[in-house]
């Protein structure tokens, strides 16, 4: 692919069965194809079965980095109710991701106290995703 | 979300479970249905409560063994869902797969008197379907059941919250 292009970070959260929110973050001016948009979303899909594994060998949440495609790092963070947290970025700071998921891990929350929002459901509360916006400002 | 210490009063969560109880019971045809329909909303409240549970011990870490998931459900669960720990937790000694929590009055059933045509019913299959849905969602599917346990010396029965994993 080529190397002149930056891609954005994105974040995919996926429930037991299905994708249940996905966002990117645009980091700056940067031009992206169709191309590059489903091919994000075909890295984090394929690193789902890295992310179980992962998830098998430690009790911790956070799985730090899970697989590499090029030059683009996929991170990934568990919850106790088993909703993975998946971010593909180019950085490598392991302790920036961890903060950055554990922030979206209390945005995650807040959004399940809502009766209104089921668990395992798609997230389309617009309050949330202005939430995680703001959050992928401050640390990505 | 961050103010664990707030409390409910006993007598709002009361009446709004007295509430709860009456609108499924204009919806349904037998006490088991009734049982069936709390254990259901309560398990919707179960995967809830656990990241909500989880969050707040800050460890950033899951359970990955039946025994410790039990535990954290009896022990830290409880205390933030009913101000206590659960009064035991056992495993079985015939059956390894099935362990039983005991409460000695569960506030579901507190204030609760069942009418005669409603004679089996355990409002404490609200709790039961609580547990059943935190740990479904953590990956140790269950069936769990609540059964009243008649006390001698006592005027309230103590009820068990029997616990038979799926795997």
């Amino acid at each position: 692919s080529p190397t002149n292009h930056r891609t954005m970070p994105m974040l995919l959260i996926v429930g037991s069965r299905e994708p249940l929110y996905e966002a990117e973050f645009s980091t700056g001016p940067q031009s992206k194809t169709e191309d590059t948009a489903h091919l994000n979303q075909f890295i984090l899909h394929s690193a789902m079965d890295m992310v179980d594994d992962a998830a098998q060998s430690t009790n911790n949440m956070y799985l730090r980095i899970v697989d590499r495609f090029n030059d683009q790092n996929v991170f990934a963070f568990v919850t106790a109710g088993n909703i993975r947290f998946l971010l593909l970025h180019e950085g490598r700071n392991e302790e920036q991701v961890k903060a950055f998921f554990q922030e979206v891990y209390e945005a995650y929350v807040k959004l399940l106290m809502n009766p209104f929002y089921s668990y395992d459901t798609p997230i389309c509360s617009t309050s949330f995703d202005q939430r995680i916006q703001a959050i992928a400002r401050r640390y990505l | 979300m961050r103010d664990a210490d707030r409390h409910v009063s006993r007598s709002a969560f009361a009446y709004l479970f007295s509430e709860m109880v009456q609108y499924h019971t204009s919806r349904i045809r037998s006490a088991g249905e009734l049982e069936l329909k709390l254990h259901e909303v309560g398990q919707r409240v179960g995967a809830k409560t656990l990241e909500l549970v989880t969050i707040r011990e800050k460890l950033m870490k899951r359970e990955s063994g039946v025994i410790e998931m039990l535990q954290f459900v009896s022990s830290t669960c409880w205390k933030s869902l009913f101000g206590k720990v659960a009064d035991s937790l056992e495993r079985s000694t015939d059956c390894g797969n099935e362990y039983m929590i005991h409460e000695f009055e569960p506030i579901t059933n507190c204030f609760v008197s069942i009418p005669t045509d409603l004679g089996h019913l355990n409002c404490a299959a609200y709790i039961a379907g609580i547990l059943a849905g935190m740990l479904d969602c953590a990956h140790f599917p269950a069936v769990v059941s609540a059964h009243a346990m008649p006390a001698p010396d006592r005027t309230a029965s103590n009820t068990v919250f029997l616990i038979c994993m799926l795997d």
